[in-house]
C-alpha cells in the first residue's frame, strides 16, 4: 500500500513562532488517521499547508504523489477539505452550497445531484436542504460543511475538528459518515479534541505539540506504550494539564 | 478558464446579491428610489417638465406703460422659462432675493424708453442714441439661474430693441438672418440622467469590498482555496457578476427615467453603448473594491473606507458636479466616472452619435483606466489581501 500523505521535515514560521516545527509523518493510502494536539500545537497549520492554502517555511510535503506547492492544481482535486470554521455561504441554502462546491469539481449534474440527495439524506439534512444556510444551527452547518468537503468523492479527505460543539445525535450521523469514507477505501485525516472519538474512529493517531509529533500508533498501541487506560491519559501524560490557548 | 466553474461562480454571486437584503437595495433599489425620486423632483412628472425662473421685475421707467417698456416685458414673460414678479421698490425686490425667492432681479431704468426710442429713430446714428442701462441680478447660489436667465433676458432686450422693421445700417460686412435652431427643451433632470448612470454604478465598489472582506472573515475564501478553482476564475467571476449587476442598473435607471419623462436623445445604438460603457465601468469599481479590501481589516471597515473611493466619484464624475471649482474639476478629470457621464451626457443630452470621436475616446479612456484600476486591485488583494 502507498502512502497517501508524505510530510518530510516540514517547518512552518510566523514571525519567531515556529507553528510546524521539523514534522515527519507518512498516512498510508486508505487510513483513517487521527491528528490530535493542544490548542496551538499546529495541527490545522500542517492541514493548511496540506491543502496547499499555506506555503511551508520549509520541507517537502506531498498528496496522492504530487508535491504540494508544485502541483497544487493535481493535489486539490484529490483532496476534500471540512475547514474547522463555518465556511458556509450563509445566504444560499443548503443544497446550493453543496451543489456549488460538486461543480467547482466539474462534477456532471445529474451524479451532483444524485450525491447530494444521498448525502443530505444520510446527513438528515433532507427536509432543510432548500433552507438558507444561515438559519441553520451550528450542528447543521457543520454538517453541511463535510457534504460539501466530500462531495466530489475525494480521496483524500482533511476533517478539521468536524464534531466540535455537535449534540450527540449530530456526532453518531458524522461518525457513521466517516465510517463510510474509510470502508470505501479513502483517506481521512481527522483533527479532534474529542479523544472517544479518535479511539471510536482512527485506525492511527499522531499526537502533536509545539509543532512536533511526539507520539504515533494505534489507539491501543499508544494506551500500552503509556499505561493509560484511555488515549485522554495518554494526551494528558504527553501534553501536559497547562491550559494552551491559540489556533 | 473552466466556462462551467465560472458559470456556477457568477450564478452564486448574484444569488447571494440578490437574496442579501443590505446588497439588493444598494445594487437594485437604491438607483431605482434614486432615479424616480429626482424623476419626480426635477422632471416632468405633474407638468414641470420645463425649469422656470422666478424673476422680480422693478420697473423704474418714466413711462411705465410705455410701448417699449411693454414689448421688453411682454418678450420676456413669452419664453415661458422666466416667471415675473413685478415691485415697487429695487429694495423690497432684493430683500426676496436675498432670501431665496427669486433666481433674479431685473431693474428697469427711468431712461429706458428715450434710449430704445433714440435708437429706432435713428438706428444708424449712434451719436444721437442715449444710452441706458438694464441692471440684472442674479443669485449666485443658484449654478442654473446662472447660466440660464442672463442670456434669457439678454434676448428678450434685443428682440425688444432691434425690431425686424429697422432698416440695418449700410456697412462692408452685414450679418445675415440668423438661422432659427430648434433646441430640445430639457429639464434638470435631464440634465441629471447621464450622471445617475455611473452615480448608480459607483456603489459597486463598496459591495464588493464587503464582499471580500466577509468571505475572508468566514474562510470562504481559504475554503475556495482549497478546491480546483484558479485565482484567476474566481476574480473573473466577481467581474463578470459585478458588469452584469451594472448592466440591469443601466437598463433600470434608462426604463425608469423615461417613465417619469426623461427625453433622451439618440437611438438604441446609444442606449446600446451606455450599456457597453457602464458595463466596462463596472469593472474599475470590482477593482476599487479589491483595494479597498485589501486594506480592510473587517467587512465593516470595508464600508467606510470604500466612500474614499466612491466620494470623488460621485463629487467629480457624476452630476454632483456640475458647478464644482476649476481646481476640482482638473482633478475630476482622473476619476473615471467624469467620462463615463461626459460620453453619456453627449449621445443622450446632444444627440452625438456613438460612433463620434468624442464618445469613443470617453469609452478608450474608461476602459483602459479600468483596466489598470482591475488588474491593480487583483495584484494588490492576491499579494496583501488574502490572509
Amino acid at each position: 500500500m502507498s502512502d497517501a500523505i508524505v510530510i518530510e521535515n516540514l517547518e512552518k514560521h510566523f514571525g519567531d513562532v515556529k507553528a510546524v516545527d521539523g514534522l515527519d509523518l507518512k498516512v498510508p493510502e486508505g487510513q483513517l488517521f487521527g491528528l490530535l494536539g493542544p490548542n496551538g500545537s499546529g495541527k490545522t497549520t500542517t492541514i493548511k499547508i496540506l491543502c496547499g492554502v499555506l506555503k511551508p517555511t520549509s520541507g517537502r510535503a506531498f498528496v496522492g504523489g504530487y508535491e504540494v506547492g508544485r502541483s497544487d492544481g493535481r493535489v486539490k482535486e484529490l483532496i476534500g477539505v471540512c475547514p474547522q470554521e463555518d465556511a458556509i455561504y450563509s445566504t444560499l441554502t443548503g443544497r446550493e452550497n453543496v451543489e456549488l462546491f460538486g461543480k467547482l469539481h466539474s462534477m456532471p449534474s445529474d451524479e451532483l445531484r444524485r450525491k447530494a440527495d444521498l448525502y443530505l439524506e444520510k446527513m438528515g439534512l433532507a427536509d432543510d436542504s432548500r433552507r438558507k444556510a444561515g438559519k441553520y444551527s451550528g450542528g447543521m452547518k457543520k454538517r453541511i460543511s463535510i457534504i460539501m468537503a466530500i462531495i466530489h468523492d475525494p480521496d483524500i479527505a482533511f476533517l478539521d475538528e468536524p464534531t466540535a460543539a455537535m449534540d450527540p445525535q449530530s456526532k453518531n450521523v458524522v461518525w457513521d459518515f466517516i465510517r463510510e469514507l474509510k470502508a470505501k477505501g479513502k483517506t481521512v485525516v481527522l483533527t479532534t479534541h474529542h479523544m472517544e472519538e479518535a479511539e471510536e474512529l482512527c485506525d492511527v493517531v499522531g499526537i502533536i505539540d509545539h509543532g512536533r509529533l511526539i507520539a504515533m500508533g494505534t489507539p491501543k498501541e499508544l494506551r500500552e506504550a503509556f499505561h493509560e487506560k484511555d488515549l485522554e491519559g495518554v494526551f494528558i501524560q504527553l501534553t501536559g494539564r497547562r491550559i494552551r490557548e491559540g489556533a | 478558464m473552466n466556462v462551467n466553474r465560472l458559470s456556477a461562480l457568477v450564478k452564486v454571486n448574484l444569488k447571494r446579491i440578490v437574496r442579501e437584503p443590505a446588497s439588493l437595495f444598494m445594487v437594485i433599489l437604491f438607483p431605482v428610489m434614486l432615479t424616480l425620486f429626482f424623476g419626480m423632483a426635477y422632471g416632468g412628472v405633474g407638468g414641470g417638465g420645463q425649469a422656470t425662473y422666478q424673476v422680480g421685475v422693478v420697473n423704474l421707467a418714466s413711462s411705465p406703460q410705455g410701448p417699449w417698456t411693454q414689448a421688453f416685458l411682454g418678450n420676456l414673460t413669452s419664453t415661458r422659462i422666466l416667471d415675473a414678479h413685478f415691485y415697487e421698490s429695487n429694495a423690497t425686490a432684493q430683500a426676496d432675493l436675498r432670501q431665496g425667492k427669486l433666481s433674479a432681479v431685473l431693474v428697469i431704468p427711468e431712461s429706458f424708453e428715450r434710449g430704445a426710442s433714440s435708437y429706432n429713430l435713428n438706428p444708424g446714428d449712434p451719436s444721437s442714441w442715449r444710452t441706458s442701462t438694464v441692471q440684472l441680478y442674479l443669485d449666485s447660489g443658484s449654478m442654473f439661474a446662472l447660466q440660464a436667465v442672463g442670456p434669457v433676458v439678454q434676448q428678450a432686450l434685443a428682440s425688444s430693441v432691434y425690431v425686424s422693421a429697422v432698416q440695418p445700417a449700410a456697412l462692408p460686412v452685414q450679418l445675415g438672418s440668423a438661422s432659427l435652431v430648434t433646441v430640445a427643451k430639457f429639464s434638470t433632470f435631464d440634465y441629471m440622467v447621464p450622471g445617475l448612470f455611473a452615480f448608480s454604478a459607483i456603489f459597486l465598489t463598496m459591495m464588493v469590498a464587503q464582499s471580500f472582506t466577509l468571505d475572508r472573515e468566514k474562510g470562504l475564501l481559504r475554503r475556495m482555496s482549497t478546491t480546483p478553482v484558479k485565482a484567476s476564475e474566481f476574480m473573473a467571476s466577481h467581474a463578470i457578476s459585478n458588469m452584469l449587476l451594472a448592466l440591469i442598473q443601466v437598463g433600470l435607471v434608462f426604463v425608469l427615467a423615461s417613465a417619469v419623462g426623461y427625453h433622451a436623445q439618440g437611438g438604441l445604438a446609444s442606449l446600446a453603448f451606455a450599456f457597453l460603457l457602464v458595463g466596462v465601468f463596472a469593472a474599475s469599481c470590482v477593482g476599487f473594491g479589491l483595494i479597498t479590501a485589501t486594506v480592510a481589516k473587517s467587512s465593516g471597515a470595508a464600508t467606510g473606507i470604500a466612500f474614499a473611493f466612491i466620494m470623488p466619484q460621485m463629487f467629480l464624475g457624476t452630476f454632483v458636479s456640475t458647478g464644482v471649482s476649476g481646481a476640482m474639476a482638473t482633478v475630476g478629470r482622473f476619476v473615471p466616472s467624469y467620462y463615463v457621464t461626459d460620453a453619456l451626457t453627449s449621445l443622450f443630452l446632444r444627440g452625438a452619435p456613438p460612433t463620434g470621436a468624442s464618445a469613443l475616446t470617453d469609452l478608450g479612456i474608461v476602459s483602459a483606466i479600468s483596466a489598470a484600476i482591475l488588474i491593480a486591485g487583483v495584484l494588490l488583494y492576491q499579494k496583501f489581501g488574502n490572509s
